[in-house]
């Protein structure tokens, strides 16, 4: 017992002795964004504490325009976004704002349909057909002739959709402005729409819960909400005409078309790409950085941060369903990553 | 001697200074809301309150649908919840021996004191799919003819949104209304009685008439309620920003709008739209508010006269 107790004590007076507090300051580096990456940061920033223990982030996912919002106010030291800030946006924040790439994930197409038992295909065409609520019914023709000897059942189409403003919304609209004229004109694209269709359920959580508990409905999510709630999602007939499950791979494919000519500034959108094996509704999700950092310690932090993120940090997408970087984009961002001046 | 009168004073001044203060936080919330809205207002004009259109891509925002789903949730709501609240507030005063009226007084006090949000998850989960499964066939079997109970039986929708308003604002007219018929003097009913009237007789006469004005400022507390509820009301009404006859079409609410869209409102005229959405909300709930404590204040003030 007395052993025991020694042994405890020894541990605690260790552990005390190696925490950074006594000889550092604890550097506390807050952001505040997209909800679309959550889950991968979240990871980031627990691994990360181990690696480097005089730095804490603090990174609250409220939203794409949230995180653009916060960090033009300087309100804190890093935002997060799946969608570009726009020229006026940028006018507004007055100094350079960097977008730096880090991971990039999928929307899937999720869907009840209880006789179903195989993967449903669906085309650009059948998407947003079903979404502007032309195609109403699961057994219409054309959607059919994409599902050869599939018995689909004579009842309506139940869309749901997000109805608060959402990174994933912009890259699902980007995808059908992408596909289609009709949409492109009548409804455009961004983090919030005027849907022609569609019961509207708040968060990736409110759609996948929609569709979990409405039989023949269909709806949009981030592809680890898919997985966790267990629902069907559809493979998507990509550019090349072949119909591709989401997964690691296949996102990882659809970056791989991009980064081929990658723009310096990273603004580029990944839906619809050639790859044969590339699955078309996919989205890269940025953090952004003043490149003129104020504060001469929390710079230097935030810029290795970066650089672990980008390269080691990069191990920990796949578990989580996004698509780590390729070698040759990573190589680029490194580059931008040393223009950030603290 | 002097030392305790400045305790006094100051004790006083401190408690002045709070309840100063109740009043400027509205004050200064009401003009907050009229700064922030200046941009949407000075763009729309009058016409935000009339437009159907609500298109953040294209910068055109209208309220319509958000008044009609507000107005209408809230009607729907207090259709269902009047006859029952009345009839708890009755039973309570009337009928119910002191240690069972208290027993339930603390049970519908419970029910004030669940989180929205349990309303809301409980709407999704467990009324929802009653309402698609079996409330909403059968109604359009039988009654299909309106246009009401026209269209495709979500279970997310204007109906939904009504039911479960209703539950949430049962407590506040129920306890109210017994408040109100408490407060009629005993002799009135005495009075009644002793003239040969019956039990019915009595409560038609001696309660219910009395209390008529304080019964509907009851009613529109629960409508202030109503009008502002928002998370159980997102989670249930579809979030569908048209106007249909039909209950059983999905909707959107002048709170739920706001919920839904606030942090990812990007652009400054996208936001100040959604302030003015609040400075609606506002400016209706204050005036509902106003005309109930009034309403209830003439009555229960009328018979402390009496007594």
């Amino acid at each position: 017992m007395k052993k025991l107790l020694t042994k405890f004590l020894v541990s605690i007076l260790s552990l005390n002795l190696s925490l950074p507090a006594f000889s550092q300051k604890i550097i506390l580096i807050n952001g505040a964004g997209a909800t679309f990456p959550y889950p991968l940061y979240s990871k980031w920033f627990y691994e990360y504490a181990k690696i480097d223990k005089t730095v804490n982030f603090n990174y609250q996912s409220i939203g794409s325009g949230g995180g653009i919002r916060q960090i033009i106010a300087k309100t804190v030291d890093f935002g997060a976004t799946d969608a570009v800030m726009t020229k006026e946006q940028e006018k507004q924040a007055g100094e350079e704002i960097l977008h730096i790439p880090m991971t990039a994930g999928a929307v899937v197409l999720i869907y009840n349909v209880p006789e179903l038992k195989q993967q449903l295909n669906l085309s650009a065409e059948l998407i947003s057909g079903i979404f502007l609520g032309k195609i109403t019914r699961w057994n219409d023709k054309k959607i059919q002739q994409e599902n050869p000897g599939v018995n689909l059942p004579n009842k309506k189409i139940i869309v749901a959709r997000r109805s608060d403003g959402s990174g994933t919304t912009f890259i699902f609209t980007d995808y059908l402005c992408e596909v289609s004229n009709e949409w492109k004109s009548k409804v455009g694209k961004g983090t919030s729409v005027n849907w022609p269709v569609g019961l509207g359920g708040k968060g990736n959580e409110g759609v996948a819960g929609i569709v979990k508990n409405t039989p023949y409905s269909i709806g949009y999510v981030e592809i680890s909400y898919a997985i966790q709630n267990n629902l069907s999602y559809a493979k998507v007939k990509n550019k090349a005409g072949k119909y591709i499950s989401p997964s690691v791979e296949a996102i990882t494919a659809a970056i791989e078309e991009k980064a081929k000519n990658m723009p310096a500034d990273y603004k580029v959108s990944i839906v619809n790409p050639d790859g044969e094996k590339a699955y078309p509704i996919c989205g890269f999700t940025w953090l952004l950085v003043y490149k003129k950092q104020q504060d001469k310690q929390k710079g230097e932090k935030l810029v290795n941060f970066l650089k672990w993120a980008v390269t080691d940090g990069q191990k920990y997408c796949a578990d989580l369903i996004y698509a780590p970087l390729p070698d040759n984009l990573v190589k680029m961002v490194l580059e931008t990553i040393k223009k950030i001046e603290y | 001697m002097k030392n305790k009168n400045f305790a006094d004073k100051t004790f006083f001044s401190i408690t002045r200074i709070a309840s100063i203060f109740c009043l400027v936080l509205i004050i200064l919330l009401f003009l907050m809301l009229i700064k922030e809205s200046l941009l949407a207002f000075n763009k729309f004009g009058f016409k935000f309150f009339i437009s159907k259109v609500w298109d953040p891509v294209f910068e055109e925002y209208g309220a319509l649908p958000f008044i009609y789903g507000t107005v209408v949730s809230s009607i729907l709501a207090i259709i269902i919840s009047f006859p029952l609240s009345l009839g708890i507030a009755l039973f309570l005063s009337e009928f119910a021996g002191s240690k069972l009226k208290e027993f339930l007084s603390v049970i519908i006090s419970l029910l004030a004191g669940i989180p929205s949000v349990i309303y809301g998850l409980w709407g999704i989960f467990v009324l929802a799919p009653i309402l698609r499964g079996y409330v909403e066939p059968f109604l359009q079997k039988i009654f299909g003819f309106l246009p009401i109970f026209s269209g495709e039986p979500y279970g997310l929708d204007m109906l939904a949104a009504g039911i479960i308003l209703s539950i949430m604002i049962t407590p506040t007219i129920s306890s109210i209304s017994k408040d109100v018929f408490e407060a009629v003097p005993r002799s009135l009913r005495e009075a009644a009685l002793s003239l040969g009237a019956t039990k019915w007789e009595m409560i038609k006469i001696s309660v219910l008439k009395p209390a008529k004005q304080g019964i509907i400022g009851a009613v529109i507390l629960g409508l202030g309620r109503a009008v502002g509820e928002t998370m159980a009301v997102t989670m249930v009404i579809g979030n569908v920003h048209e106007i249909s006859l039909s209950l059983f079409h999905p909707s959107a609410t002048l709170a739920s709008v706001i919920a839904n869209e606030f942090a990812e409102a990007t652009t400054d005229l996208y936001m100040s739209s959604l302030f003015t959405i609040g400075l609606t909300l506002f400016v209706v709930t204050i005036m509902l508010n106003i005309i109930a404590k009034f309403l209830v204040y003439s009555t229960t003030r009328k018979y402390k006269k009496l007594l």
